[in-house]
């Protein structure tokens, strides 16, 4: 589904990784693996299309994704380091201009459940500033929910914060994914036992 | 993608309002260097009226810079702006959409407030006439090629001084031909060709600057 | 066609150009300079009315003039590194800027000082100055934009936009800054046209001018090869070049 040819990335004149090849495909999970500074978040960036490489090009169901751009953007999610959450919003307000902006109908009452769902019940009204780090994280994470259309998942550690039931709850989340011919692509410092067929790419620390 | 950009919109608008306290800054700034210039130079009425329009248009300037940051700089650290990234809006029509949000709920404030300083300053009817004119089209220049310079530096950490020396010299054929039709106001003379030649940098602007931001913003995200 | 060359090799292969063009600038820069200067200051004839002083227009003249071409090739590299997307353009591109920023520096300090005899002030909102000195904070501009990113490719791509916008607006500064001038002409300095210069005082100044440039283009070219040598300390092919350098130098 998702295939990149060659990939550099270097970074204030250090190499991070070179000629890195990788593919996902259906119903397939990549496990990203490395230690700190990797550099797992650059390859994610750069394989949504947030950042460039220095070489080597992204092909999403054959087609470049630099010169496909919509078709990719309405077929991926991708769950970063920061949560895309305006802090002075109330979660509700987040969550539906984020569907405006992916252009998914939902109404009000709809994300009233989904936020119940996810054991934020009561807190629908308040800025995101005032509510935890873990529920934060609930709250952009509800977006896996919304976003049902998405056929590539890319997240960036997104157990951290999260407490049991939250990492239980998100677990299912991506078998369900998975079980419907979706695929991810995951960094994570949890170990995954998720029952499924498991790719790692593994990024050594250059000097 | 009209969907996506109402949705931009009323977003910001929204955010706007609920940052009131932080939008009335810069207008008391304004206010502020306005007043400050008669207790500097002497209350003369005639020498108010001649560094008048220079002094609102400096004025103007620097307080617009001041707010200026503001454009991209919550929505790259909470990573709003990845997500408005990858939405599949086109970027350039996104920043241009911020920027008209970002001179309605900052700048607008600015010209509205702008009779009372021509009365501080002693400005005759035809010069505020002329003034309201040049700001009116000469602000959202401001705003388009300021907002190049916030995108290229929203990823630093302190961007306000940069800022403000990335953009001062670019703004200075601005402040020449705003404040001479302001002058030639005074003294009764024809000033449309100056406001041509604003109009015309208004376009050239409006033509590559919503590029220019996207591209500066994609620069930003690396 | 850039795409399938090996990365590497392309700054290779700039520092080998640069090594070959740079005696073709840096020889002809010296001589020309040489005999410009001592013909300029030595045994050109002194103006009637300015006296000596005037002796200053042939370092004064090339700097000015060439200072807003040093922008121009400054923009040009930038617009090479944006489009194509070619990272030894930026490079180059900052190899020129603090040049170019030295050059209007010093074309502003020789005007303020030939202005002190001239017009017995030493500065003055001349057109040309004030367009000389807003060229000069956007050359600074461009500088400290690329010193803040830490990631020097990021600093390229963001500090070339700044060259870009700059070079857009220089012609717009350049005419309104004149057109301001002829509105706001003071009446105590009748502004100082310049005379039909003679010949023997023009030669030297057109080989100085001719010296400056290539100057200029020398200095670029060794500041473009110490740069690719900074930032590419760790690859293979600097290695080999150093020990090649050391074994030269036993």
């Amino acid at each position: 589904m998702l295939r990149a040819n060659n990939l550099t990335c270097i970074k204030q004149d250090r190499t991070l990784f070179e000629n890195i090849s990788l593919s996902v495909s259906e119903s397939e999970l990549l496990y990203i693996r490395g230690q700190n500074g990797s550099g797992k978040t650059s390859l994610l960036r750069i394989l949504v299309g947030l950042a460039d490489p220095i070489q080597g090009q992204i092909e999403y169901q054959g087609q470049n994704i630099r010169q496909y751009p919509e078709a990719f953007h309405s077929g991926l999610f991708y769950f970063g380091h920061k949560l895309g959450l305006n802090l002075k919003l109330n979660a509700l307000e987040n969550l539906s201009f984020w569907c405006q902006l992916n252009e998914i109908s939902v109404s009000q009452s709809q994300l009233f459940e989904l936020l119940g769902d996810l054991g934020l019940v009561g807190l629908e009204d308040l800025p995101v500033s005032a509510l935890s780090a873990g529920q934060q994280r609930r709250v952009a994470l509800a977006r896996l929910w919304l976003k049902t259309n998405a056929k590539i998942w890319v997240l960036d550690e997104p157990f951290t914060a999260l407490d049991v039931q939250g990492i239980e709850l998100l677990r299912e989340k991506l078998i369900s994914h998975l079980d419907a011919g979706g695929s991810i692509i995951i960094t994570s410092h949890q170990e995954l036992d998720l029952e499924y067929s498991t790719k790692e790419l593994i990024l050594a620390y250059q000097i | 993608m009209i969907n996506q950009l109402k949705a931009v919109f009323n977003r910001d608008i929204k955010l706007a309002f609920r940052q009131r306290a932080e939008l009335l800054q810069p207008m008391m700034f304004f206010m502020l260097v306005i007043s400050l210039f008669p207790l500097g130079v002497g209350p003369g009425p005639e020498t108010l009226q001649k560094i008048g329009p220079g002094v609102i248009w400096v004025a103007a300037i620097l307080s617009s810079l001041l707010g200026m940051e503001r454009l991209f700089r919550d929505d790259f650290q909470d990573g709003s702006l990845e997500q408005l990234m990858l939405c599949g809006a086109p970027m350039p029509m996104v920043a241009l959409v911020k920027v008209t949000v970002h001179w309605i709920a900052s700048i607008f404030p600015l010209i509205v407030l702008s009779p009372l300083l021509a009365l501080f300053l002693n400005l005759t009817v035809e010069m505020y006439w002329a003034l309201l004119q040049t700001l009116l089209i000469g602000t959202p220049l401001l705003s388009l090629v300021g907002a190049i310079a916030v995108g290229l530096t929203v990823s630093l950490q302190k961007g306000g001084v940069l800022l403000a020396l990335l953009l001062l010299p670019v703004f200075v054929p601005l402040l020449i031909f705003a404040t001479a039709a302001v002058d030639a106001a005074a003294l009764q003379l024809p000033y449309s060709a100056h406001l041509g030649l604003i109009g015309a940098m208004l376009l050239l602007a409006c033509a590559l600057a919503p590029a220019a931001i996207a591209y500066a913003l994609r620069v930003s995200q690396n | 066609m850039w795409k399938w060359l090996h990365p590497y090799a392309k700054s290779e292969s700039t520092y080998q150009l640069c090594q070959t063009l740079f005696p073709w600038f840096a020889i002809p820069a010296l001589l020309a300079l040489m005999i410009g200067t001592i013909w300029g200051l030595v045994f050109a004839p002194a103006d009637y009315q300015q006296g000596d002083s005037f002796r200053i227009i042939y370092i004064h003249v090339p700097s000015a003039l060439l200072s807003m071409s040093t922008y121009a090739a400054m923009a040009i590299a930038a617009f090479i590194g944006l489009v194509w997307q070619i990272r030894t353009a930026y490079m180059a591109m900052m190899a020129i800027a603090p040049i170019g920023a030295a050059i209007t520096f010093i074309a502003l300090f020789t005007g303020a000082a030939w202005g002190k005899p001239m017009w017995g002030t030493w500065w003055v909102w001349d057109a040309r100055l004030t367009s000389e000195l807003v060229l000069l904070f956007l050359y600074l501009g461009v500088i400290s934009l690329y010193k803040s990113f830490d990631d020097k490719l990021q600093a390229g791509k963001a500090a070339g936009v700044m060259a870009l916008i700059g070079v857009i607006n220089l012609p717009i500064i350049h005419y309104s800054v004149e057109w301001w001038n002829t509105l706001h002409q003071g009446a105590t300095i009748s502004k100082f046209d310049k005379p039909s210069i003679a010949t023997e005082m023009l030669w030297p100044l057109l080989i100085n001018i001719l010296g400056m440039g290539l100057f200029i283009g020398a200095l670029a070219l060794k500041r473009l090869q110490n740069e690719l040598l900074r930032r590419e300390l760790h690859r293979p092919w600097v290695l080999k070049l150093l020990l090649k350098e050391s074994k030269k130098s036993r």
